[in-house]
């Protein structure tokens, strides 16, 4: 046991020091612009949801809920090589199916919220599908696919909604019905936390049993690590490739409808691309590109977000947390290096002593 | 005719912009280094360029030298902005796509952060110059060609298209541009015949990001009155714009005239009879620039050629 801390321990130490670096960068920023401010607003920045008590937390677990799946669906496609920056556009697509179902379709108690849910999921999956289908059949850059099918999702999105669920007055999509609404997650009172963390939970942990311990899941990899390995081994790599995209694609549609089948929920028509989907790009590469990684990756960047927005009360915009975040990438892609700068400082210091 | 004419002049404006981004990313990109960084680029590169703009406006400097001036603020902060993800690409050997996000994401949230805390309020940073040259003089006055590229014309059109002479030149006939295109494709091959790599790549992503730069500039001060922390996608158009253009320059310009007539069908199918009377939402054809980037790259990618060695890192001890 104290074995697999230590191991546990040496994956994620860049993560932290890049952590660390994200964080000390933030302040500096900070620092910069309002230095009275920037000491109480930072430690408001770093306590996150803890600010607000049962309350805060139950707020941080519902708004990491969306995020850890689209890291997830990024996540997922990384696996198999491939860059799925389009999390957005699968989630929007995801977000209005289930909509769409909650507020038109007149079905039970129970029944109606899985159906919903499984609608976001096939949104997704089938806008995940035109990328796979798209980098599989005809060789097209799947970045620069993802990124189209985003642009494409936020201008369908306001399309769909004003013909079929609009609500004229306040210019935003319907309300769902009761039936279909998320039951609460209980635990945390006042706070808006449902099940869908319960679900993403679920999901992170079957997205690790099903990259590591299926067949699926290794034929995915393999073909993430040398497509041509995997093709002279017998494996099909076009089906692998298209069915990476698909499953990604599921989960951001699922995140699109755990973010939105919530009481009082509604898409304005206001043009946007949801920030969920770029946020998963940040959870994927925080949590190094696995499922389990993913899942506090996006804790901890719902806990900075809450943090982000009790901040504003000391007069700052919650705009610096992507800036903590970008450094953090930043810093992680270029991880490779810091075990041989920390080598490096050790050696002098060891000079020094000797 | 007129209405041809307008047209053909608002196609320019986002053409404009397209292409000089994607000149830039070809040579970031035929050096074998990929930037999608370019969005983040411009939207930083336009923060400074607006900046400045709205802080030496008053200042009483003729509005297209004033241009000259944002326009070259905007290029050195672009290129400076581009040397992170050149450092962390190149040097470092970092992963090419994760550090031109992390630029990505930087960007609008720094602009938005530092807007609102020097103006004390909105993010949008506004200006009042406008750069519309409504007729070049005498040139304008020539048939056709006077409507065509000489009225209600931007300076920075004129200046793209010397752009892409200078370009298109450099690429295919100086020492400097066959060395860019050689390491693109086998950048063993080039260090053998002792052109150093890291130098030229460097250069390359720099040289990317000062169009970027200014091109995020251009597209504020050409379709907006204010900057917003946002450029539209087109640093990732730009991209898809190499794609569909091979990598050279000539296609490259024609995918802009085209992508770029396509963007401003959005603003102005109202005014065209026959787009009016189909009654289609207006998202349609905000649309469908994106929907045909998406259709042609799928007859034209099984067809074309990347750089041999795009995206891959250049490691000397693997020679």
């Amino acid at each position: 046991m104290k074995k697999q801390i230590k191991q546990f321990f040496n994956i994620a130490k860049p993560s932290f020091i890049a952590i660390a670096i994200g964080l000390f960068m933030g302040f500096l920023v900070m620092l910069a612009f309002n230095p009275a401010q920037s000491i109480p607003a930072f430690i408001q920045l770093l306590l996150g949801g803890l600010n607000q008590g049962s309350t805060g937390i139950g707020n941080t677990l519902y708004g990491a809920a969306p995020i850890i799946l689209t890291g997830l669906a990024v996540a997922f496609a990384f696996k198999t090589g491939l860059f799925n920056i389009g999390a957005s556009g699968q989630m929007m697509i995801g977000a209005y199916v289930s909509i769409h179902i909650g507020v038109l379709w007149d079905l039970p108690a129970g029944i109606h919220v899985f159906v919903a849910l499984l609608g976001g999921i096939f949104g997704g999956v089938l806008w995940g599908l035109v990328i796979g289908l798209l980098k599989a059949l005809r060789n097209v850059n799947e970045v620069v696919t993802s990124i189209m099918m985003n642009y494409i999702a936020a201008n369908l999105l306001i399309i769909l909604i004003k013909n079929n669920i609009y609500n004229t007055d306040a210019a935003r999509s319907k309300s769902i019905l009761e039936t279909a609404i998320l039951p609460s997650l209980g635990l945390f009172p006042n706070s808006t936390a449902n099940i869908g963390f319960g679900i993403a939970l679920l999901v992170a942990i079957l997205t690790h049993i099903l990259v590591h311990k299926t067949t699926l899941g290794f034929e995915l990899r393999a073909t993430g690590f040398s497509k041509d390995a995997a093709m002279y081994a017998g494996m099909n790599t076009k089906k692998n490739i298209t069915v990476s995209f698909a499953i990604a694609g599921g989960f951001a549609g699922l995140a699109g409808s755990v973010a939105y089948l919530v009481a009082g929920k509604t898409i304005s028509i206001a043009y946007t691309i949801f920030v969920e989907g770029f946020d998963g790009i940040s959870v994927a590469l925080l949590g190094l590109g696995e499922p389990i990684g993913a899942l506090f990756a996006g804790l901890f960047l719902s806990h900075l977000r809450q943090g982000g927005f009790y901040m504003q009360i000391y007069g700052f915009v919650p705009q610096v947390v992507d800036i903590i975040v970008s450094v953090i990438i930043y810093v992680s892609a270029i991880s490779a290096v810091i075990p041989k700068l920390l080598k490096l400082f050790k050696k002098k210091k060891s000079e020094v002593q000797s | 005719m007129t209405l041809i004419y307008q047209l053909i002049q608002e196609t320019y404006v986002p053409a404009t912009v397209l292409l000089m981004v994607a000149l830039g990313g070809m040579f970031a990109e035929r050096s074998g280094v990929t930037n999608i960084a370019l969005e983040g680029i411009m939207i930083l590169g336009g923060f400074v360029g607006i900046g400045t703009l709205a802080l030496i406006e008053g200042l009483g400097i003729p509005p297209q030298l004033l241009l000259i001036i944002v326009m070259l603020v905007s290029a050195l902060f672009g290129a400076l902005y581009s040397m992170l993800h050149a450092y962390a690409s190149i040097q470092l050997k970092a992963n090419q796509i994760i550090s031109a996000t992390a630029l990505n994401l930087f960007a609008p949230a720094f602009a938005i952060y530092v807007a609102r805390l020097i103006q004390g309020g909105g993010s949008q940073i506004s200006f009042v110059t406008r750069f519309r040259i409504p007729e070049v003089p005498l040139l304008s006055q020539i048939p056709i060609i006077g409507e065509l590229f000489f009225t209600r014309v931007f300076l920075s059109f004129y200046i793209v298209i010397l752009l892409f002479f200078i370009a298109r030149y450099i690429l295919n006939k100086t020492q400097f541009g066959l060395r860019i295109n050689a390491m693109g494709e086998n950048p063993q091959a080039a260090d053998a015949l002792g052109v150093n790599i890291y130098k030229y790549r460097f250069i390359a992503v720099m040289i990317s990001g000062a169009l970027a730069g200014m091109g995020g500039t251009i597209f504020v001060i050409s379709s907006s009155t204010e900057y917003a922390a946002t450029v539209a996608g087109f640093g990732f158009l730009a991209i898809a714009l190499l794609i569909f253009g091979n990598w050279k320059p000539t296609y490259v310009l024609f995918g802009a005239l085209f992508f770029g007539f396509l963007r401003i069908l959005g603003s102005s199918y109202s005014v065209i009879p026959v787009l009016r009377d189909l009654d289609l939402d207006r998202e349609f054809y905000v649309m469908l620039p994106y929907v045909f980037t998406l259709i042609i790259l799928a007859f034209f990618s099984k067809n074309s050629r990347a750089p041999k060695a795009l995206g891959q890192v250049y490691d000397q001890g693997k020679r």
